[in-house]
């Protein structure tokens, strides 16, 4: 499995020619390929994603009749400060589930790469992804016990004469915000590492080689030569990770509900309170469009990590 | 994350956007038809067909009733009434779905508004759902009823006007009824003879020497109340019962149904602040907020704890972990008759859409009825009227609640759940509550969150 496939073998790739050639201009026959596809995209994404929007310009409780505010559901939101701090404390939730994870991942796969031959890495790799097979609710409840006052952190931190530092993590204004985003770079992290290591094995290993040769360290090898090479795994593993963080919704719902007050509300669990729970599905649907919007505009923005497309 | 590699023809990307526009304004028209909520009858909905209570004679029908019984002992009785209802008429057939509360809130509204609705709901009383639901004109008024099966003979008014609402949705405890409730239940002070014994405390009665004893049991090292409100929801009850007492019921009873009163009042402030002073003196356990109410109860159970503030619906849980060592009290308050939260069960309504409004009339008498209160009694729940002549045994949990219970509905004690008072009430006042006990907020700040909540829905209503 350590032996590396030559044939991916380029360092910095040099940009690919646009393939201009003879291909016909036009294939109309393609969109009859893409239009199961387009219906099953329309239907299920398209159609509802534009009923949103369109519910989001009215002001409704869900069952009498709706009266058109136009942009009015927007403009509370920009002036609501739990609306404010809920998109806030997914910003928060980033460093948490994106960044965290992907900092710690690289470091462990800067000491896991040299480790590539090591017997029962796939073991390893299985455990370190378990969190992710795992159903959230369940992950949360995990957590939510291990959190509780006579849960499992506190009886740690009592065991090593730390008592004051014991708290109901979950109940603290302070620590509950990070306890639930600790609880997404617990998730995070082995998904990260999967990729970094699956990536890290698709580097040509004379580049190591050359590395070490010039005499370059563990740091200098790791930013000259795995960094650059897992690019494209750093921006698919923040793309994933930032967008987990920005729709977070079950892992909150069950470990704190946003409280304790609203010190853990994020967007998606104020949408889902307001559309079935309090009747206001106008502000919720606008709630849901803006956090879209905003996910749509933060991968874009992380794509750029990613290198130019080399197959085309 | 399309692949944009293709050719770079200026006329490629005009055509891919005509496709999408085309799309949005195919959506956009089949949207445009209609705005949200339109299709649905304006207006509180009565029945066209002549009022029958002769539920042999209306041929077959098929009921299709939703209901949030899932707890042991009133799910027994909701299937033991269901059976004896259609061995009474076998011409009616009851199809039972049944969801937890949680549940059946959050589909209830779609299901009512949805082309086929249920015959036969649970719906919550208050502004939130009941209002909104008669506002939407989804219920049946059931007023061509209430004289000929004698609902309101049996009921006590002030409990029969829960189920009450304008036609117009907007005037909540007034109008037409559409509702009629099974069960009664209470948030009353549950207390651990043995914990009080310890500390040298009798069973309080009044609110005053609740709080007098509070001190006393913290200094024998018991923890004077058992509370965590992880799940939000007891915070309602803990400030609930402080609200009754210090306002008096008819003042909180007011402030919830929108009838008078502000909730920046003084009496509002002074239960506040006496919630935050009972955390900061460590009368609530720490890291409460934490805590889930499951926990809370199990904790209570296992004798950690001298009070703890919960609704009657515990009273099997406490009784099983306590036994005799378990006494439950409604704490009387500055009027000097017991004055606490709670209410009657979800009310039994029926949708303005079914077909068979008299099956559907018939059926919710035959669960309400005093036949039915013998049932609950039976299978250990708290009918919302108790069957006449019956005693509650002294002595016991059962008979403590039971006692409790007579004392409040009849003396005009009760007040509405707090969160009946506006859709976003729930929210607001359990983020405060857990604000106000973790020292975030203070009671006047608290208190004003709670009047603009409901000065914004009373001014839009």
């Amino acid at each position: 499995m350590a032996t590396v496939t030559p044939a991916r073998a380029h360092g910095p790739r040099p940009r690919a020619p646009r393939p201009r050639g003879p291909r016909p201009r036009r294939q109309w026959k393609a969109y009859l390929y893409l239009a199961p596809a387009l219906a099953v995209l329309g239907t299920f994404l398209l159609y509802p994603f534009a009923q949103s929007i369109w519910i989001s310009l009215f002001d409704w409780n869900g069952l009498s009749l709706a009266t058109w505010t136009g942009l009015g559901n927007y403009r509370d939101m920009a002036g609501d400060p739990v609306v404010r701090a809920a998109f806030g404390h997914a910003l928060v939730l980033i460093a948490f589930f994106a960044v965290l994870p992907v900092v710690l991942a690289l470091l462990l796969t800067a000491v896991m790469g040299r480790a590539v031959r090591m017997r029962g890495l796939g073991f390893f790799r299985a455990v370190l992804f378990l969190p992710q097979v795992v159903a959230s609710v369940v992950v949360a409840t995990s957590w939510l016990a291990l959190y509780a006052p006579d849960g499992l952190v506190n009886q740690l931190l009592r065991l090593v004469g730390l008592e004051v530092a014991t708290r109901a993590w979950l109940g603290d204004f302070g620590t509950a915000l990070p306890a639930v985003g600790l609880v997404g770079s617990w998730v995070g992290i082995g998904l990260c590492l999967v990729l970094f290591l699956s990536g890290v094995a698709q580097i040509d290993r004379e580049l190591y080689e050359a590395a070490r040769l010039e005499g370059a360290g563990l740091f200098r090898e790791f930013f000259a030569v795995t960094l650059p090479g897992l690019r494209g795994q750093i921006a698919v593993a923040l793309t994933l990770t930032v967008v987990a963080a920005l729709k977070t919704f079950d892992l909150v719902y069950v470990t704190t509900s946003g409280g304790p007050g609203t010190s853990t509300t994020v967007p998606a669990l104020l949408a889902y309170d307001r559309a079935f729970r309090t009747g206001q599905v106008g502000s919720a649907c606008a709630i849901g469009v803006t956090l879209a919007v905003l996910i749509l505009l933060v991968t874009l923005l992380v794509s750029r990590v990613q290198p130019a497309e080399e197959d085309a | 994350m399309t692949s944009t590699s293709s050719g770079s023809s200026p006329r490629r990307p005009l055509a891919r956007r005509s496709v999408l526009a085309g799309a949005l304004a195919a959506a956009g028209a089949g949207l445009a038809a209609c705005a949200p909520g339109s299709s649905g009858p304006s207006g509180g909905a009565s029945s066209s067909a002549p009022v029958s209570t002769d539920a042999a004679s209306l041929g077959d029908v098929t009921l299709a009733v939703w209901d949030q019984n899932t707890d042991e002992g009133i799910n027994a009785a909701q299937e033991k009434l269901n059976a004896a209802f259609m061995a009474a008429y076998p011409n009616i057939t009851v199809e039972r779905t049944v969801r937890s509360f949680d549940d059946l809130k959050t589909t209830l509204r779609l299901a009512l508004s949805g082309d086929v609705a249920p015959d036969v709901v649970q719906a919550n009383q208050g502004y939130p759902d009941m209002g909104a639901f008669v506002q939407a004109g989804l219920l049946q008024s059931l007023n061509p009823w209430a004289d000929a099966y004698g609902w309101t003979k049996r009921y006590p008014a002030d409990l029969l006007s829960l189920n009450r609402f304008s036609a117009d949705g907007a005037t909540w405890r007034d109008g037409d009824l559409f509702g009629v409730s099974q069960t009664g239940e209470m948030v009353g002070v549950y207390y651990d003879k043995a914990v009080l014994a310890r500390a040298g405390v009798q069973p309080p009665t009044t609110m005053d020497e609740f709080t007098a004893s509070l001190p006393t049991i913290l200094a024998a090292g018991e923890l004077p109340i058992q509370y965590g409100d992880a799940d939000k929801s007891p915070g309602i009850h803990l400030f609930g019962v402080a609200l009754a007492t210090m306002a008096g019921a008819k003042a909180a009873g007011a402030l919830v149904s929108g009838a008078g009163g502000a909730w920046t009042d003084p009496a509002v402030v002074a239960a506040a602040t006496a919630l935050q002073q009972w955390a900061q003196a460590g009368y609530l356990p720490a890291g409460h907020n934490g805590v889930a109410e499951d926990d809370a109860v199990a904790r209570f159970g296992q004798g950690q704890g001298a009070y703890m503030l919960n609704g009657t619906w515990q009273l099997a849980t406490l009784q099983a972990a306590l036994g005799a060592d378990v006494g439950f009290t409604a704490l009387a308050g500055t009027g000097g008759t017991p004055e606490t939260l709670g209410g009657i069960g979800l009310a039994w309504a029926v949708s303005a859409k079914t077909a068979n409004a008299n099956a559907a009339a018939a059926y919710v008498d035959f669960l309400t009825n005093a036949a039915a209160g013998q049932v609950l009694v039976d299978t250990g729940n708290l009918p919302a009227v108790f069957p006449e002549g019956y005693t509650a045994p002294a002595g016991t949990l059962a008979g403590d609640v039971a006692t409790s219970w007579q004392a409040v509905s009849q003396g005009g004690g009760l007040v509405p759940y707090l969160d009946y008072a506006t859709p976003t009430f729930y929210d607001t006042l359990t983020a405060g509550i857990q604000q106000l006990t973790g020292g975030r907020q203070d009671p006047q700040q608290f208190t004003e969150a709670l009047q603009a909540d409901d000065a914004a829905f009373r001014k839009g209503a």
